[in-house]
Formats: C-alpha cells, sequence, structure tokens
C-alpha cells in the first residue's frame, strides 16, 4: 500500500492556484505567456512556514551516547528554502570513526545482539518502527526541513514506507536460512548463512529516512552491528530514529551514527580495516572511490546505489495524458532529485507533438514553493553546490540548442528554487541527455521505431531503472527483456515496493537493496563439512 | 507405588468464566441449527465445565459458506501479504495480553498443567502467529528458465477453504500452528476442535474478531468427528483439510477426502518415537530426559519418547536413576504449581492407558514403577515403567498416549537403529550421544520426520514438524507450514 501511494503522489495532479502565497513559475493564462514569455520573474513573498519540530540530537551516536567529536568541530547544516542554519552538528572525521567502529566491533564480536535469538532481534526491530509511528509527524518536519521536499509527501508516504520496510525486514530475521547440500561422498554438508559482522553504511541526502531503513533494516535483521555515516546536507532524521532505536532496546554500540562529511568520515570508514562490509548510495564519481578504498584497505565486501539516467518510453499505443502525468512524475519527484529518475523521456513521433505540448503545460503547472505548504509539489533543491549545477546543465541545454519549452531559471533570490524545466528536441549526443543532473530538468526525445528506442535507451554508462509506457503486451514484454536496466516498470513508475530488489546495471551500481537480495549484502557464507560413518542414504 | 498426588489446591489461581460457549460463523456466535449442545468435562473431577454448542452437518455447511464467500469474494486473500501482517501481529497481541485466560482454559479442558500452558503454548502460539505475519509477505514464486521461447513464472496462491481438524492435546497451540499459516497465504477456514476441548478455540475466535480478521475468515465449528468432523472431511467445497489425531482417523479422513472431492490433505498423526541413549551418556543428564519424554503432558503428545532404547553398558545405572525420578514424580491437580502431570484428557484416554498397562503385565514385561490409577476422582495415572519391553509386544508396537515408558536394551549402533526403525510410525526420536559420528550415523538412519540429539521437545518457529510412514505427511510450522 505504501509503495501504491508514492506512484500515486508522482501522478496526482494537483490544481494550480492563483494565490499569491503560492510561488508558481508562470501565471496561468496565455495572456500572461503572451506578455512574459516562456521566462517566468515571479518573486517569492511569503514568509518561510516555522517547522513544527524542534531540533533535539546533534551529536554522534557512538556506544549507546550522544557524544561530541573527538577535534570538538561541529558544522552547520541548512534549510534549503532560506539558506539560514537549522543546527550545528558534530562533525566526525577519522578518529570518531575509529571509536564508533571499536564500539560496532565490540557489540558484534562480545555484545549481546549476535547472540540474541532472531525471535527478540525482530521484537526490538518491530517496537522501534512502533516507535517511529508515534513520532510520524515531527520525523516528517524534521526531514522536510533538512531536505526540502514537500511536508505532505514526507509525512503521507515516505514515513508510512520507513515504518513498512523495518516490518519487512523484521520478519525476515528468524527465517533466514542456509542450506543442507548432498556431497560427492560421505560428508555431511552444511552451509550456514551468517552475519558479516560490523557494516558500514553511507547514505545519501536526498531520502535520508529512507536510505537509512534500506541500510539498517536488512543489516540488523541479519544480527550485525553498524556505523552509518549520513549526508552533511541532512544529518538530522539519522539521529533522532537512532534515539528510538535505544528506546526500542538496541543494545549500545549496534547502531553508531556518525555525522560528517565524505572526504573525512567517509574515507576513514571505507578504508577502515575493521569493516567488514561497506555499502554505499550516492554519486557515482564517490562510489568508484569507496569501490578503490575498500579494496586497497581491507578488501571489504561493496554494495553500491548510485547514479542513473534512466529512460521513460512512450510508445505509439500510449494514453497520452496519463503518460504525461507518469513521466511528469518520474522526473520532477523529489525536486528531480532522485537516482532513478525518468531524465530521459523518448517519445514515439506519432504522439511526440501532443506530448510535447502537455508536458509544457503540466511543467507550467507544477507549484513551487515553500514544501511546509500543503499544495507545494516542489521544493528548494538541496544545497548551493547541487542548485548550481543544475542551473548550469540548463545553460548547456539552452547552449546546445535543445528546445526550452517552459523554466530555465531560478526563482526568486534566496533558497534554492528552481523552475520546472523542460527541454524537447534533446538528440542522444547533448550533454543533457548523457549526464546525470539531478534537477527538475526534463529533456523529451523522438523515437520512430522500438529496436532505434531500445538500442538508445541502453546507450547509456547507467542502467539503474526504465519506465515503459504502452497497452501491448507483446511491446511490454520484449522491451522489458531487451532493457539493460535494474528496474523496469511497465505504465507506473517510483513503485517502491519492499519485497523487490532496486539497484544498477553497469555504473549504475553492484549489488541490489530491498527485498530477500538485501539479506545477502549482510550475511557470509560457511560451508560446514563433517565426515559421515556408514550413512544410510547418499 | 509410584508419583505422589500432590494435595495444593487450585484456589490460588482464578478459573475463568466461560464466556464462548457458542459456534463462531462468519463474524458472530450462534446456535447450532438443532440446538443441541454437548457436555465439556473437567478431568480432575469428571464434572461439567460448560455445556457447548454442537455442531453437526448443517452447522458445517453453514461454515464452508461463510468461508467460500469470504475467500471468492471477501477481502482477506485481496489484501496484500502486509496488510494481513498488520492484522495477525494485533492479533497476536491480544492472545499474549489475554495469556492468562486462554491458558487456564486448556487447564481445565485438558488437564494440562496450568503455568506450563501459561509459560509455554501460549508464549508459542503467539510466536507462531507472529512467525508468520512476517512471512505473509514473503511469499516467493519463481521466474523459469524456459527453452522454448516462452516466458513462465510460478506464483504461490492461496489453496482456498481450508478444514482444520485439531486434537486436544494442545488446543491452542495447534489451533494457532493450523490458522496461522493459512491466514498468512490469504485462505480462509473452518475450525473443527476436538470435542474434549472446545473452550479455548472459541475465545481464540474472539479475539480474532477483535483483531480486525474479517468475517467468515475464521469460523468455529465444535462437535464430535463422526459428523462434524467427517462433514468437514468430505465437503465440497473445502479446498484442503488438515489434520492432527490418531493414524486411525487420519485414515478415515483421508478416505472421506478421495471419496469427495479430492481435496488435499495434511496429516499429523501418532507416533512410537525412540529415544535412544548411548553408553557414554550422562545419566544424569539422560534419566530426566527419557523421563520428561514420556510423561510431559501426562503423555498425551504426539512426539513422547515412549521407547526408550538404552545401550547395555548404562542400563543399570539409568534405571535405577529412572526409577528414583518416578517415584518422586508429583501428579495432581494443574492448577497446583508444584504438580508435574495431571490427569488424562477424559474417561476414555484413561481407560484405554490403564488396559495397555494390563496388555504390558500380561505380556511379561516387567514393571518397575506405577501401573495404576491414582485417587478416587478424575482420570489419574502412576507414572508408569516397563522394563524388559520386546518389539512384538502391544506396548512396544501401540501408540499408548499415556504416561507409560516401555524400557528396551541394546548392544551395537546397528541394532539400535534396526529396532528404532521397527515401527510404522515415524514422527520423532531422540538420540543421547557425545559422540560426533554416532550423532550423524543415526540422525541419517532413523526414519523419522524430526530428530532430536541430545535434547528432546525442541519445537523450533522455522523448523517444520511431521511424520515418515504413518505418522502422517505434510508439515506444520516453517517456511514449509505455509507452503503447504
Amino acid at each position: 500500500m505504501a509503495a501504491r501511494r508514492v506512484s500515486s503522489l508522482i501522478s496526482r495532479s494537483l490544481a494550480a492556484s492563483a494565490r499569491s502565497r503560492l510561488l508558481l513559475s508562470h501565471g496561468k493564462s496565455s495572456a500572461w505567456e503572451r506578455s512574459i514569455g516562456r521566462f517566468s520573474t515571479a518573486v517569492l513573498h511569503e514568509e518561510p512556514i516555522t517547522p513544527p519540530v524542534e531540533v533535539k540530537y546533534t551529536k554522534l551516536l557512538i556506544n549507546g551516547e550522544f557524544v561530541d567529536s573527538a577535534s570538538g568541530k561541529t558544522f552547520p547544516t541548512l534549510d534549503p528554502r532560506t539558506e539560514e542554519v537549522i543546527a550545528h552538528v558534530a562533525e566526525a572525521d577519522a578518529e570518531d570513526v575509529n571509536r564508533a567502529v571499536f564500539a560496532a566491533r565490540k557489540a558484534f564480536d562480545e555484545g549481546p545482539w549476535p547472540r540474541m535469538t532472531a525471535y527478540e532481534r525482530a521484537r526490538i526491530i518491530l517496537r522501534f518502527a512502533d516507535l517511529v509511528e508515534k513520532h510520524s509527524d515531527e520525523l516528517a518536519a524534521l526531514e522536510t526541513w533538512d531536505n526540502g521536499k514537500p511536508y505532505e509527501q514526507a509525512a503521507k508516504d515516505e514515513l508510512p514506507l520507513f515504518v513498512r520496510l523495518f516490518h519487512y525486514y523484521a520478519g525476515w530475521a528468524d527465517k533466514i536460512h542456509g542450506l543442507t547440500v548432498p556431497g560427492d561422498g560421505p560428508y555431511h554438508m552444511q552451509v550456514l548463512h551468517e552475519p558479516i559482522g560490523v557494516a558500514g553504511q553511507i547514505i545519501p541526502w536526498n531520502f535520508p529516512l529512507i536510505m537509512f531503513a534500506w541500510k539498517v533494516g536488512p543489516a540488523l535483521a541479519c544480527g550485525n552491528t553498524i556505523v552509518l555515516k549520513t549526508a552533511e546536507q541532512t544529518p538530522l532524521t539519522a539521529l533522532y530514529v537512532a534515539k528510538l532505536f535505544q528506546e526500542a532496546g538496541l543494545p549500545p554500540g549496534v547502531l553508531n551514527v556518525v555525522s560528517g562529511f565524505g572526504p573525512t568520515a567517509g574515507a576513514a570508514l571505507a578504508s577502515h580495516m575493521d569493516v567488514d562490509k561497506i555499502a554505499f548510495t550516492g554519486s557515482t564519481a564517490t562510489g568508484k572511490i569507496v569501490n578503490g578504498l575498500a579494496a586497497n584497505s581491507n578488501l571489504k565486501p561493496v554494495t553500491l546505489e548510485l547514479g542513473g539516467k534512466s529512460p521513460f518510453i512512450v510508445f505509439e499505443d500510449a494514453d497520452v495524458d496519463e503518460a504525461v502525468e507518469l513521466a511528469h512524475g518520474a522526473l520532477f519527484f523529489n525536486q528531480g532529485q532522485c537516482c532513478c529518475a525518468g531524465s530521459r523521456t523518448f517519445v514515439h513521433e506519432k504522439v511526440y507533438d501532443e506530448f510535447v505540448e502537455k508536458a509544457k503545460a503540466r511543467a507550467l503547472r507544477r507549484t513551487v514553493g515553500d514544501p511546509f505548504n500543503k499544495d507545494v509539489e516542489q521544493g528548494p533543491q538541496i544545497d548551493t553546490e547541487q542548485f548550481e549545477k543544475v542551473l548550469r546543465y540548463i545553460r548547456y541545454g539552452i547552449e546546445s540548442h535543445a528546445k526550452l519549452e517552459c523554466g530555465g531559471d531560478r526563482i526568486g533570490s534566496k533558497g534554492y528554487f528552481i523552475q520546472p524545466t523542460v527541454f524537447s528536441d534533446v538528440k542522444d549526443d547533448m550533454v543533457i541527455a548523457q549526464e546525470e543532473i539531478f534537477g527538475p530538468v526534463q529533456s523529451i526525445l523522438k523515437f520512430r521505431d522500438h529496436d532505434d528506442v531500445i538500442r538508445r535507451a541502453n546507450n547509456t554508462r547507467y542502467g539503474l531503472a526504465a519506465g515503459i509506457f504502452t497497452k501491448s503486451l507483446d511491446t511490454a514484454n520484449t522491451v522489458t527483456r531487451a532493457l539493460r536496466a535494474g528496474t523496469v516498470w511497465v505504465n507506473c513508475f517510483d513503485v517502491f515496493d519492499a519485497a523487490i530488489p532496486f539497484g544498477g546495471y553497469k555504473m549504475s551500481g553492484i549489488g541490489r537493496e530491498k527485498g530477500v537480495y538485501s539479506l545477502h549484502n549482510y550475511l557470509e557464507v560457511k560451508a560446514v563439512v563433517t565426515p559421515l560413518k556408514n550413512p544410510a542414504w547418499l | 507405588m509410584a508419583g505422589q498426588k500432590a494435595n495444593g489446591s487450585s484456589e490460588s489461581v482464578e478459573i475463568p468464566e466461560i464466556k464462548f460457549t457458542k459456534l463462531f460463523i462468519n463474524g458472530g456466535f450462534v446456535d447450532a441449527i438443532s440446538g443441541k449442545t454437548f457436555e465439556t468435562i473437567d478431568p480432575r473431577n469428571g464434572q461439567v465445565i460448560a455445556r457447548v454448542a454442537e455442531g453437526d452437518e448443517d452447522d458445517v455447511d453453514l461454515a464452508v459458506e461463510a468461508a467460500r464467500e469470504a475467500f471468492d469474494h471477501g477481502p482477506w486473500p485481496r489484501m496484500s501479504g502486509q496488510e494481513r501482517a498488520k492484522i495477525m501481529m494485533k492479533y497476536a497481541d491480544l492472545v499474549e495480553e489475554n495469556a492468562e485466560e486462554v491458558a487456564a482454559l486448556d487447564a481445565l479442558d485438558a488437564g494440562k498443567l496450568f503455568a506450563l500452558v501459561k509459560a509455554g503454548d501460549i508464549p508459542g502460539s503467539v510466536a507462531q502467529l507472529r512467525y508468520y505475519a512476517g512471512a505473509a509477505d514473503k511469499i516467493h514464486g519463481e521466474v523459469l528458465k524456459t527453452s522454448q521461447g516462452f516466458q513462465g513464472y510460478t506464483l504461490r496462491e492461496p489453496v482456498g477453504v481450508v478444514g482444520h481438524i485439531i486434537p486436544w492435546n494442545f488446543p491452542s497451540t495447534f489451533f494457532f500452528w493450523k490458522v496461522a499459516p493459512a491466514l498468512a497465504a490469504g485462505c480462509t477456514m473452518v475450525v473443527k476442535p476436538a470435542e474434549q476441548t472446545p473452550l479455548s478455540a472459541l475465545y481464540s475466535a474472539h479475539l480474532a474478531k477483535m483483531a480486525g480478521i474479517p468475517d467468515g475468515v475464521i469460523n468455529v465449528v465444535t462437535g464430535f468427528g463422526p459428523t462434524a468432523g467427517a462433514a468437514v472431511a468430505s465437503h465440497m467445497q473445502i479446498d484442503k483439510v488438515s489434520f492432527t489425531g490418531s493414524t486411525e482417523i487420519g485414515r478415515t479422513i483421508l478416505k472421506a477426502a478421495a471419496e469427495s472431492n479430492l481435496k488435499h490433505v495434511s496429516l499429523e498423526l501418532g507416533g512410537k518415537s525412540p529415544l535412544i541413549i548411548f553408553d557414554d551418556a550422562d545419566v544424569d543428564v539422560a534419566a530426566p530426559l527419557a523421563l520428561t519424554g514420556i510423561l510431559f503432558n501426562k503423555g498425551e503428545i504426539c512426539v513422547a519418547s515412549s521407547r526408550v532404547l538404552v545401550q547395555e553398558g548404562i542400563y543399570d545405572e539409568l534405571v535405577k536413576k529412572l526409577i528414583e525420578l518416578a517415584k518422586s514424580w508429583v501428579v495432581g491437580d494443574p492448577f497446583d504449581p508444584k504438580a508435574q502431570q495431571g490427569p488424562q484428557v477424559d474417561k476414555n484416554q484413561f481407560e484405554k492407558v490403564l488396559s495397555y498397562i494390563e496388555h504390558g503385565k500380561r505380556e511379561g514385561a516387567t514393571l518397575l514403577a506405577g501401573g495404576k490409577p491414582l485417587g478416587k476422582k478424575g482420570y489419574y495415572i502412576e507414572p508408569t515403567i516397563f522394563a524388559d519391553v520386546t518389539d512384538n509386544m502391544l506396548i512396544a508396537k501401540d501408540e499408548i498416549f499415556g504416561p507409560v515408558l516401555s524400557l528396551m536394551k541394546f548392544k551395537t549402533i546397528d541394532e539400535a537403529i534396526a529396532r528404532a526403525n521397527c515401527t510404522r510410525y515415524g514422527l520423532a526420536a531422540g538420540v543421547l550421544t557425545k559422540d560426533i559420528n554416532t550423532a550423524n550415523t543415526m540422525s541419517r538412519s532413523i526414519r523419522a520426520g524430526t530428530v532430536w540429539i541430545n535434547c528432546y521437545f525442541a519445537f523450533e518457529l522455522d523448523a517444520p514438524f511431521g511424520g515418515y510412514k504413518m505418522s502422517g505427511f505434510g508439515k506444520d510450522s516453517g517456511m514449509e507450514g505455509l507452503y503447504k
């Protein structure tokens, strides 16, 4: 049900409001358009809404205690609506990571967690899920404040999904099976699946809580201990939920949370000799670094969830209105800050013109503003770096002569708001068709036949996801199998179900998260062999 | 001669008020269509606890109709596994909250030790519900590797309307062993509890409703085997019947299923499980284990270690210890915390057990302890030990289902294997040894569904349970319990 809700959020059309409180990228009427042209000059009028939550936890969580960093340093986390400081958070570096790993190591090697029954571990995880549910509103508000995503999205979709994920993983805890296998000779052979040990986890800023769930859930369900490094842009919610985990009875040292930066804390974790596994979600460029650090230290196994340039393919038999809405959500959801965003919208030439017209109109109707405002679909980008990067890509798009249908500029003078932007007549060799923009910039490309679009869709180093929009069973079956992507959504998009694995082909990553597959990331395999004397059968 | 009668009273534990005595059909408690009721008896004294609605074929029809409708059109199979799981978790919480009352009902109805039911049976039932709730969203099929240019995959779908016929020895445990996986899979069901122990099933049905299980998903028809049970086994609208009970009735059920609509069947039947004690076992561990193996739940357990095979080197010492323990075993009121063994469940079982004891004496087995009923009221029997039992004696072949241990001596491991397997049953077995090779060999040589090494009665949520040979087929518990 949580899965359906996310996709319905995307396909939900909000009626644009003419209220001046709302920040509109353009006026609605054609008269307005005629006078102003394609570009908006709207200005941010409203006062930012005060978030209904207090920041309570800003220190590092190590061995069950909230502590300052060894250096005493802190760093600010900013409100992307206003660029103002929300709070100062303890900044971890190598020494703190060391302490956290030490705690996690001890908790694994000697502590109660791996030695509890799986049933007891499941009970603790379930108790945690209940506590999160109780504090759901506060957490959603904190998430919105730190990240800029619409509060309605955080509260109605992401928090329930978070709770759902932990229920799912708790259910696996007492069902982790090994194998017995027949031997070639008189041997009793068992294959045990054991917890791997101390898991280092590095999560991004685009879905702080959901990414926490995808990592922490399976690792704990398998009986491991964790050192989690949050993104420096969004350190707050992980600390809050980690505290709830403690309240739920998680022993100290099992989950340690360090806030800090990649090159210091992240690198320290990826190259630590006492960390048994590293799991990273973020950019492909950083993923390469993490992979290298893991290899050069203790060869710890690595899972990577990286970038994408996922194709969204609209076939000639598609219902254009539905396709436009789905394609819109596929790109613009979460301010375009989704690794699996449908960022290359391929449209069959038969329906291309209609599609572009409607896609443009839909983008013009997209409401941008204070994410705490219920009617807003799009909040600010996460920070200045991302903000400038997106604007740069828009410039490249214009310079490469893609047709700018609407948007193209920032909104207002404070905060990281960008107009929903649509380019059409995009060609495969343009930078905006090849590189991951991670912002509200839709690129529409035309295609003529199926083999052609399959080839073009696969012509990328990425392979995270894809969307196909068609009524034809044969088209769906053929294209699904032809696309080299870790998730193919047919007539839907962004359906994130706890049971279904997610991850990338090619440079979009290594390994899968969610579903039974996520467990494999956190288990080691041990074969146990004993001779049999006079076996009754082999 | 053996056992002591406890003089403690049951005054410290509150005997619950019997709140539910009617059939539970389609979400409501109703009288039997015929208006008939039957008595459920307190085995401590032979008195009537309550009169319960007596369902027969017509009532089973109504229940099946409700279950059929709930399956074909109702919400339960159409919910996601996750949604079913949520309701099942609520159900588990409710059973946990009402543990004392449910435990008291079983203790009263079946003569089971209250303290053990409260500390064991009920938490075990709660855990089963939680285990299967956690499994509801993890029922995977497979995408197949086809060779002819087709795409193919398997889906695991709920089987439909299930009939559960459950026994009286662990009323709540079996209720939940059967109901929980069926619920997780999205099935609907009709439960026919044993006529000796109808009370906790009806209470659990009430809790199901409170938890939000939709009407018609669980229906409970109390009544007798030849009427209500037979109706379930031969119903044309029931897709599967799951039975736990005697081998003899299991046969009847299988026949009825075949002769009606060939419904799927799973049977969990009797046993004559061997406990094999090798020379290197520790006597102080082996003796109590062997005795508990037969006296637990007054011997009314399908996996009771009713044949104890002892290697000659340790035999004399073990037997001495066994007799000592048996003589000090406390038999008494199941609500008395000092009691270690309650009464047999009813007059029928009581007389059957005593008759086997007489057989044993006549056949020439040596009576080492017990052998008589205890007290004047109720169905109490002394812990009884026979030695020098040979494989062809009736007490070595038949399932007695009472506190009667048959001791046998053996020389070699091959002899132990042969004698352990010399039975038409194959439910469980136990092996006590320190030697790794003995353990490995025995575990693979015994034809039984569960082999316990250096332990006994070790039941795990994740471990499938079921028999070889005439102990039945189909598993309960674990993921296999769900897939069936």
